[in-house]
């Protein structure tokens, strides 16, 4: 049922929004994400989708033009990278706060400045309170996997919420890998239709859209969108069973890879946990007990399961792609951390920052953490508790 | 009006009721206040036609004065009647003896 074809991660986020078949799609180009929308232009002109495109002046304009397509009940979608996201800012708190399932793909590249077009993840991070669903990909197949399945989460009634589909710059979006694609009639009935129920085209029905909510209303509608969010984990968890039981891919809030019996465990989110894979598999030959447990939605943010896969752990390193600034540690971090207060029983916990602005992460670098994992869970003390992988001193 | 709670009002601050701007009582925002003055008015309409607010009243195609629970006293309609027959007034003036309530 399923082909087998080479994508770059873009070139695949493109097939994704072809299959999709989004009733708008407003964008502005920037690296990496700039083949996504220059691929998906074709189809466009080749007249493979029905799409209504937008060639809009800035990302600010690319977001709001989404947020009025949605509103008035189309299916719009958008992509960007970096400082287009950054640009976007104050619409995707919008698009979020008016519950329009906007579906994008974030294709991860440091924010300036300096100036960089390379991956870390400081720009999706960065928008992690913005009330968006975050998934990330760690290869192209997810690149795919995850945009199909965006819609369904996003549209569901009970969390109507847009989705970022996010995935590293460069690493995946200009590396080819092959991706098991649905076919066509398989991938939109997967999706299904998607209908605005208060549509601003409803003239039958009429609606406004963005009134003023001052002190009487405003905190009632930021609480029903923390509903919206404590609904999502059951719809991802639903919707990544239903695209298993589709293509054997089953799809939840984690993946973790030999964490059974793992006495130390790296946490790490996109491409990255390929390469912390690839370096369980070394160690494991050694006979050492590592594991990965990789992070795919960190909105809504898995704590339940988090703690529940921790509760054999001896020593956790947390690998975040974003430094934030001020805090103790990365956003990924801090947020296990915190997960893991109340336990009884929990693992020590280490925070790592790695890979800013595209410096390369490899197994050897992944290797000294599980060795220095080794020495914490040896001593029970943790030595150094934010660290600087791959910098130079 | 009692304030509803999270659970029983329309999400993300849709209103979903067309024209329930009129349960939404706006005159409190005045500080000044149309006055209309019935002998110079030449019926014209212009004050109906300009004010944003809808807040000129008129019956049988004729202009009766202001809705005070809503005009919120942008002076608009003074500015363009032609015929000077609107002034704005200090609304102090007319709240003194309600303890400056509306
Ligand atoms: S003052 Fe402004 S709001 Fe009031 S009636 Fe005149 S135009 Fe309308
Ligand atoms: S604009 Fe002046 S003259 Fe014309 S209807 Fe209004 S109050 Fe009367």
């Amino acid at each position: 049922m399923e082909k087998v074809m080479a994508f770059t991660g873009d070139e695949i986020a493109a097939e994704a929004m072809r299959q999709i078949n989004p009733d708008v799609l407003a964008a502005y180009p920037i690296t990496p994400q700039t083949e996504t929308v220059q691929k998906f232009s074709e189809f466009v002109a080749e007249g493979r989708v029905s799409t209504d495109m937008i060639r809009v002046e800035s990302e600010h304009s690319a977001m709001s033009a989404c947020v009025g397509a949605a509103a008035a009940g189309a299916r719009a979608m958008t992509a960007t990278s970096a400082n287009g996201l950054a640009l976007m800012w104050e619409i995707i708190y919008i698009a979020a706060s008016y519950r329009l399932p906007i579906v994008m793909p974030v294709v991860n590249r440091a924010l300036s400045g300096p100036i960089n077009i390379h991956c870390d993840h400081s720009d999706s991070m960065g928008a992690r309170d913005s009330g968006w669903i975050q998934l990330y990909s760690e290869n192209c197949q997810e690149v795919y996997d995850n945009l199909i399945q965006a819609l369904p989460i996003g549209e569901d009634r009970n969390v109507l919420l847009p989705v970022m589909v996010c995935f590293d710059g460069f690493i995946i979006s200009h590396g080819t890998e092959g991706v098991a694609v649905l076919e066509d009639k398989v991938a939109r009935n997967f999706i299904g239709e998607f209908k605005n129920i208060h549509s601003l085209l409803d003239i039958d029905n009429p609606v406004t859209y963005g009134p003023l909510d001052l002190f009487d209303y405003y905190f009632e509608h930021k609480r029903q969108q923390v509903e919206a969010m404590e609904k999502a984990p059951e719809v991802v968890k639903k919707v990544g069973k239903q695209f298993g039981e589709l293509t054997g891919r089953f799809y939840g809030l984690l993946e973790d890879y030999h964490l059974q019996d793992a006495d130390l465990v790296v946490i790490a989110a996109g491409s990255t946990a390929g390469t912390v894979k690839a370096t369980v598999d070394e160690l494991r030959e050694e006979g050492v007990r590592a594991g990965l447990l990789k992070i795919r939605t960190f909105r809504p943010f898995p704590q339940k399961e988090i703690i529940q896969k921790l509760s054999k752990a001896k020593a956790v390193a947390v690998m975040d792609r974003s430094a934030s600034f001020g805090a103790i540690g990365g956003p990924i971090f801090l947020e296990v951390r915190s997960a893991l207060f109340e336990e009884q029983k929990k693992p020590l916990v280490i925070s790592y920052i790695y890979g800013l602005g595209g410096r390369d992460t490899g197994i050897n670098q992944i290797k000294q953490v599980y060795h220095d994992l080794a020495k914490a869970a040896q001593s029970g003390k943790v030595s150094q508790l934010v660290n600087y992988l791959g910098v130079r001193e | 009006m009692k304030l509803k709670g999270w659970k029983d009002i329309p999400w993300g601050g849709l209103i979903l009721e067309a024209g329930n701007a009129q349960k939404y009582e706006t005159g409190g925002w005045r500080t000044f206040r149309p006055i209309w003055h019935e002998d110079k008015c030449k019926q014209c309409l212009f004050c109906w036609i300009y004010c944003p607010d809808g807040s000129v009243i008129v019956e049988d195609k004729k202009v009766k004065g202001f809705y005070y629970e809503h005009c919120k006293g942008c002076g608009i309609c003074a500015q363009e009647c032609p015929f000077e027959a609107i002034t704005m007034e200090e609304e102090s003036k007319f709240r003194k003896d309600q303890g400056g309530r509306p």
